[in-house]
């Protein structure tokens, strides 16, 4: 622990007097911080309980990721790609193929795209579930909520076991459509699951919603502007919660989402509370979601038999190809030159674009905020460092 | 969305500015504009406010390596040997330069269309590798930009915090372009439990320990 000596860029510490700049603290969050959700750094200047400057640090977890894929083929990304978010492996598999798709034209079978929509959906639930948790855990709540998100999602879990073998790394995916299909009695077990869903919810609203010390802790802290979260390139629930009416299901109508009715909730504050009950109400419309997808999924394929697995080799050219994952907008960026790999192999990480607010969110706090804040971005570390 | 109109439009409300067509032969087809560095920050001024395009949205910020070819021909050099000038073929090599090239996706929140992909390239990969920062137009350029310097070496003038995203402060290579090498072993990054590991030996040496 040392004084800051010297201005630097925030205009708050330069508003500081010579003597109050000498009483100021600089400690450092993390890398290992139980609120951090992995190695996660931040430089924060505090003047008392007020924080003054808050520099996030990161790279602890970088593996070049990128790099890694540039030398593989294509389909030899594909478990790389669980690894990213994994807390959703199976969203980041879909972006991945839906990018790979657009690039070398290929399309999905029916079948294939119900099986994305209902695996992609019941991601959502887990990750949106487990993120309240682990904020009410970060501010203090010791275990009950995070024991009932996880409680709900473990049996989602057991539904991705069942489906593709592995609980959290399920490269589940494929170029044209799906690994596996559905094992017998899985779509009632599911079912089973999803009509159960609404239970917990009210369960869960009943001890949050209107909790006394949540709202004290989350309403007016971090808020974020509509302008500011279109400039930093925020998106998702965190962006809905700022007001802005932008969902990729929605707006690029890829996959089935069309034949989906769903709304799309959006907050009007922009402040913790809000991301907090944005992704509340998004798990009810994906519960509506998933009852209208498993209620039509057709028979037919899973995979379209066309597909050359062997010596794929996409045609020179590059396509960006992006849905709406549980944290933003997950998208990949691929050049092709012909060869068996990417000559170019790109994940826009929608943890690390919408950590670039943090220090906007956090100055002029008290640290504790500072964990509700983080919190309530949902970052994993492995998506922000890659 | 016509990428066509769109070229021509950019080119009547920024006076001077050389944009170029690039066609992608692949099946999606998001063709996109070369814009010279010059003239970036204009055009991305006017793609962000024009009321009719409104790309308020920078989703993507990415850099690609693209080394210059290597081209091997055989030249023909009269040369003395063993005393007697001859006719000697030799092989000789030529590097092209090459480039590195940043490409930015944006979209509209507003009128809901995009994606828009620009490009901008440097000079080579040595020397003339300063490009525009787009930072002060969209803000989610900020860390996408701090990446592609530390991890392409491509510098942008006028980001308000160039530093290292993921590599340490202390790190001298660039590791996302083409013909880096992985070194053998890597210096860690110095940790401020460094300083306490060494006053704790010299605290030891001192009172005749280790």
């Amino acid at each position: 622990m040392n004084t800051v000596a010297g201005p630097t860029v925030q205009s708050e510490l330069e508003s500081l007097s010579e003597t109050s700049k000498e009483q100021l603290l600089e400690i450092a969050m993390g890398p290992q911080h139980p609120s951090t959700h992995g190695v996660f750094r931040m430089n924060v200047v505090l003047d008392g309980e007020h924080v003054v400057q808050l520099k996030p640090v990161f790279g602890y977890l970088h593996r070049n990721h990128e790099k890694i894929a540039e030398s593989e083929t294509y389909l030899g990304s594909m478990p790389y790609t669980d690894r990213l978010d994994y807390i959703c492996p199976i969203t980041n598999n879909w972006a991945y193929a839906l990018a790979v798709e657009k690039l070398a034209g290929i399309e999905v079978p029916e079948r294939a795209e119900y099986l994305r929509v209902i695996t992609g959906e019941l991601t959502r639930l887990q990750n949106h579930a487990c993120l309240i948790g682990f904020l009410m855990q970060d501010m203090g709540s010791s275990g009950t909520p995070l024991m009932y998100a996880f409680r709900e999602r473990e049996k989602i879990l057991d539904l991705f076991e069942l489906l593709t073998g592995a609980r959290m790394m399920c490269n589940y995916m494929r170029f044209g459509g799906c690994r596996t299909d559905l094992p017998a009695g899985w779509l009632d077990q599911a079912k089973k699951v999803v009509a159960g869903f609404p239970r917990f919810l009210d369960e869960y609203e009943q001890l949050l919603v209107s909790n006394e010390i949540l709202m004290d802790r989350t309403q007016e802290v971090g808020v974020l502007s509509r302008e500011l979260a279109v400039s930093a390139g925020i998106s998702g629930p965190m962006a809905r919660a700022s007001g802005v009416d932008y969902d990729i299901r929605k707006v690029d109508h890829y996959s089935i989402y069309d034949r989906f009715a769903f709304r799309v909730p959006l907050g009007s504050h922009g402040d913790v509370y809000d991301r907090f009950m944005v992704r509340l109400l998004e798990m009810r419309e994906s519960v509506g979601i998933l009852e209208q997808a498993m209620r039509d999924i057709p028979a037919g394929p899973i995979v379209d038999p066309k597909i050359k697995v062997r010596g794929f080799r996409p045609k020179p050219g590059e396509a960006y190809g992006r849905i709406e994952s549980p944290k933003g907008e997950l998208g990949f960026y691929l050049i092709s030159d012909g060869s068996p790999n990417p000559y170019r192999y790109r994940v826009r990480p929608p943890s690390l674009i919408n950590l670039t607010v943090l220090e906007d969110l956090c100055v002029g706090r008290n640290v504790a905020d500072i964990v509700a804040i983080l919190g309530s971005i949902d970052i994993v570390l492995g998506e922000v460092d890659r | 969305m016509n990428l066509e109109a769109i070229k021509s439009e950019i080119e009547a409300a920024v006076p001077g500015c050389r944009l170029e067509l690039v066609v992608n032969p692949s099946p999606s087809g998001q063709h996109s504009l070369r814009i010279d560095a010059a003239h970036a920050v204009a055009v991305a001024l006017y793609l962000r406010d024009a009321p009719g395009l409104r790309f308020d949205f920078c989703s993507n910020v990415t850099g690609i390596d693209w080394p210059g070819k290597q081209t091997t021909e055989k030249v023909k050099v009269s040369k003395l040997v063993d005393g007697i000038e001859q006719e000697v073929e030799e092989l000789r090599t030529t590097a092209a330069p090459g480039s590195l090239e940043v490409v930015y996706h944006l979209y509209s929140i507003e009128k809901k269309h995009g994606p828009l992909v620009l490009r901008m390239s440097t000079g080579d990969r040595d020397a003339n590798v300063h490009l525009p920062s787009l930072t002060p137009v969209w803000r989610s350029a900020e860390l996408q930009e701090r990446e592609i310097f530390d991890l392409f070496g491509v510098v942008f003038d006028g980001h308000p915090d160039l530093r290292r995203l993921l590599m340490w402060d202390e790190f001298q290579d660039h590791p996302m372009r083409r013909d880096y090498v992985d070194p053998d072993d890597y210096e860690y990054e110095p940790t401020a439990h460094d300083g306490v590991l060494r006053r704790a030996s010299q605290h030891l040496s001192e009172g005749g320990g280790r």
